[in-house]
């Protein structure tokens, strides 16, 4: 018997398992079921878990949403000739950041410690969210609003890039969020 | 229409092959090295572009290489040899002839139109949307249509395995249960059933939204139901290639597997949840809950990932089991260090084992967890945890199979044998290096599918940490070397298929199967016993193994929370 | 030993449901497309389907 040959026994489902094989079925199995209990576990006592609010969103009206935002709260502007708005707004607000080919718009400046409930949508293609060196990545659709809130640790200049390929550009897609005390 | 029931016994290994399966097998193995050729001189562009320092290609060239290099890798080549090792596993191991080889042949035209198809719009340079081609990005209408052919033809591949077991029942080729390999190939065929189907639900009317027909493709649509071919089309590896390492076990070492309740459960197990995980490509998305993701992406409380940590350790225990009845029985290890390691069978499927478990198995089960995700996903993480899978895991795995296979299924010696010795080392070990390092690129955030990290001449350009740029320095060198190794591979089997000496075989003929050619195998009479008295130690055959099994936990658990705790420093989410 | 193995193989020694599961390839074709049909493919489409639109 061996395996590209058909089993030599016509029963072979009552064959007695090997010690070696038991022990480690018991124990992979413990581990697998530590593993999945770890996910409903960080939901409850976690601090970074996903969001799960969503809607469906036309692109149109995210735009709309965020330019009232930023005629509300513009502090200045960056980028040299680009002109890209900075925005401040107060902690606790909605904030609204759009993704499309080839721009992140616009810059936030949060306050460090405070909690931010950003909403992100692509008004084309598919863009993915990557906060640099924070390391943290998130894909962005266009037509679903995904909201997050996000509560930034450390004070600094972080970058926010673009590793959804979008592309020719992709790899220009690339802008700044800053943190403050 | 007579039924060509013509075989011929292979006077090495007693292995039996019906006339036409045996043609449609090199056929098949033969585009599959086509296709390696194709992908691997891509790979050539591809990593003399991440690698900064050389930074070969403009962008749209890139991209465009990028694109064709998934496909004729990750599709072509691999989906090639899997129909290879079905006909094998359907046909030759069940000593049965091939159900209808003219629709066979129609499915490998077919593939090989819808592979020529495929890679001709890429090659027009609009339709340079990589392997994933996420709509709302479009490409040239083939570029769909080529994906729809070829996935028809490898649908019919499957049918025709199916209906060779049907055959092979019905004709009484083989008593009682198939072989163990053959259920690992039933396994891989219902997965591609599946991955083929979920393709057509999806790039159907994405083709049809190419040429104008439908108005528009939902992205979230599309990446859900995609992700269900996308991923799923690896999970056919992943039971191919355990399979052969099952089929390389008992061919090198006459290894029988040590419970077949155990290793057919597993596989049961893959049947079952591996196709789930399709959901570890949705984790960072937006409107899936954590209940459908979690369900998902654990593959039902990991039960898949049971069955391969079931495999990992059942395969080397029976070649542990092997060796110590060939007396092979001193101290833990005894029976791997007098194992064949100058034999490139054993050597690319232990190698594949390794890779596939500690490398690949580990990451793989970290990026699929759905908070850890978060860290990882889109980054060149993803690239060197499936590098690990697919390449160290099947395609060395096959790269083993077909030095068994040059002389027994194409009749040809190994041309430069000592060449084959080193070749699984320097494509395996290199290959694992890439993972390594694309994985360590990963973990510092650079991004995948990207042509400049350095972002020159853009006002807002981030700047990576050094140690990120020298990740991808060593994955650029760790890469040109592992094309070398399958430049090995290509020049060996390319050069013994075509220009090999032939194995003469006195009085060869095909003859009917039942004029008696196959001579039943004889029961070893040493692997009756299902317990085996007098070697192993502590109550265990298989005591080495269970050594490394422990080592392999050990890692896992280290680097899963190693990795809870990396994310436990990130901001605040939720 | 060698007495249970031979009832093992006597004819009439009835398969286990399990082994007729392993042995039954279609039911196992069967069971691996309706699964992740089922658990994957239906329950994502319809997450995204009933999506409430944004304000």
């Amino acid at each position: 018997m061996s395996a590209i040959l058909p089993p030599q026994e016509r029963v072979w489902w009552k064959q007695p398992l090997d010690r070696v094989e038991l022990i480690w079925i018991v124990v992979a199995l413990i581990w697998c079921l530590i593993m999945f209990f770890m996910m409903p576990y960080w939901h409850i006592y976690g601090q970074q878990n996903l969001s799960n609010e969503a809607y469906r969103s036309k692109p149109e009206d995210f735009v709309r949403k965020t330019e009232a935002m930023i005629a509300q709260y513009k502090v200045r502007e960056d980028g040299g000739d680009l002109k890209v708005p900075v925005v401040r707004p107060p902690a606790g607000s909605d904030v609204y950041m759009v993704a499309q080919l080839w721009r992140w718009y616009p810059i936030l400046e949060l306050e460090a410690g405070k909690s931010y409930r950003i909403h992100l949508m692509s008004l084309d293609w598919l863009h993915g969210f990557s906060l640099q060196p924070e390391n943290i990545n998130i894909q962005v659709h266009p037509g679903y609003e995904h909201v997050l809130t996000v509560t930034p640790t450390n004070p600094g200049t972080y970058s926010i890039i673009c590793n959804e390929y979008c592309g020719i550009n992709h790899h220009t897609m690339v802008s700044r969020l800053y943190v403050v005390k | 229409m007579s039924v060509n029931r013509m075989f011929r016994t292979c006077p090495t290994s007693g292995l039996v092959f019906h006339e036409p399966a045996e043609k449609l097998m090199r056929w098949n193995a033969v585009a599959a090295v086509v296709s390696l050729l194709i992908g691997g001189l891509l790979a050539i562009g591809v990593v003399l572009t991440r690698w900064q320092a050389v930074h070969l290609l403009p962008p749209d060239r890139f991209y465009q290489y990028l694109t064709a290099h998934g496909l004729n890798m990750l599709v072509f080549w691999i989906i090639f040899f899997e129909i290879a090792v079905l006909y094998f596993a359907g046909s030759t191991l069940l000593k049965a002839r091939l159900a209808t080889p003219k629709m066979a042949w129609a499915a490998f035209w077919l593939m090989v139109l819808g592979a020529l198809v495929n890679n001709y719009s890429v090659l027009r340079g609009d339709s340079s949307v990589m392997f994933t081609s996420y709509a709302p990005m479009g490409a040239h209408p083939t570029f769909y249509l080529g994906l729809i052919l070829f996935a028809v033809g490898a649908l019919i591949a499957c049918f025709v395995f199916l209906g060779t077991l049907v055959v092979a029942k019905a004709e009484r080729t083989y008593h009682g249960s198939i072989p163990l390999v053959t259920f690992g190939a039933v396994t891989a065929a219902i997965i591609a059933i599946f991955t083929i189907a979920a393709g057509a639900i999806i790039l159907i009317p994405t083709f049809l939204w190419s040429v104008g027909l439908v108005p528009t493709i939902d992205s979230l649509m599309y990446r859900t139901v995609w992700w269900a071919f996308g991923h799923s089309s690896q999970q056919i590896n992943v039971s191919a290639h355990v399979a052969v390492w099952y089929a390389v076990a008992a061919i090198v070492f006459g290894a029988k597997p040590m419970s077949e309740k155990v290793s057919r459960t597993a596989f049961l197990l893959y049947i079952l949840f591996l196709q789930l995980a399709s959901a570890h490509h949705l984790l960072a998305d937006p409107g899936l809950t954590s209940h459908w993701k979690i369900f998902n992406t654990s593959y039902a409380m990991y039960l898949a990932v049971l069955a391969s940590m079931v495999h990992g350790l059942t395969v080397p225990g029976s070649i542990e089991v092997a060796q110590r009845q060939k007396g092979f029985n001193h101290g833990l290890f005894e029976w791997l260090r007098k194992a064949p390691w100058s034999n490139p069978a054993f050597s690319s499927m232990f190698m594949s084992l390794i890779g596939f478990g500690f490398l690949g198995g580990i990451s793989g089960v970290m990026m699929g967890t759905e908070q850890l995700n978060l860290i990882i996903h889109n980054t060149l993480y993803v690239p060197g945890h499936f590098h690990a899978t697919v390449v160290v895991g099947t395609t060395l795995a096959f790269m083993g199979l077909t030095y068994f296979l040059i002389p027994v299924l194409f009749r040809r010696e190994i041309t430069f044998p000592k060449m084959a010795q080193w070749q699984p080392y320097v494509f395996g070990l290199a290959m694992m290096g890439v993972s390594l390092f694309l994985m360590g690129a990963g973990t510092l955030g650079v991004p995948r599918r990207h042509w400049d990290i350095g972002f020159a001449g853009n006002a807002f350009a981030h700047e990576f940490p050094g140690a990120a740029w020298l990740m991808m320095a060593l994955a650029g060198i760790t890469g040109i070397i592992a094309i070398v190794g399958g430049g090995m591979y290509l020049l060996i089997t390319v050069w013994s298929v075509f220009l090999g000496k032939k194995i003469q075989t006195p009085g060869f003929q095909h003859v009917r199967a039942k004029d008696g050619i196959a001579p039943a195998p004889k029961p070893v009479a040493a692997a009756i016993a299902a317990h085996h008295p007098g070697i192993g130690a502590g109550g265990m055959v298989a005591p080495g193994t269970f050594a490394l099994a422990m080592v392999f936990l050990t890692a896992f658990v280290l680097y899963y929370f190693i990795n809870w705790k990396y994310l436990s420093t990130v901001w605040p989410l939720k | 030993m060698n007495a249970e193995r031979i009832e093992d193989d006597l004819p009439d020694e009835p398969v286990p449901v399990m082994q007729q599961l392993l042995d039954n390839p279609f039911l196992l074709l069967f069971l691996g497309i309706a699964m992740p049909t089922v658990l994957y493919i239906v329950w994502g489409v319809m997450e995204i389907v009933s999506l409430p639109i944004a304000k």
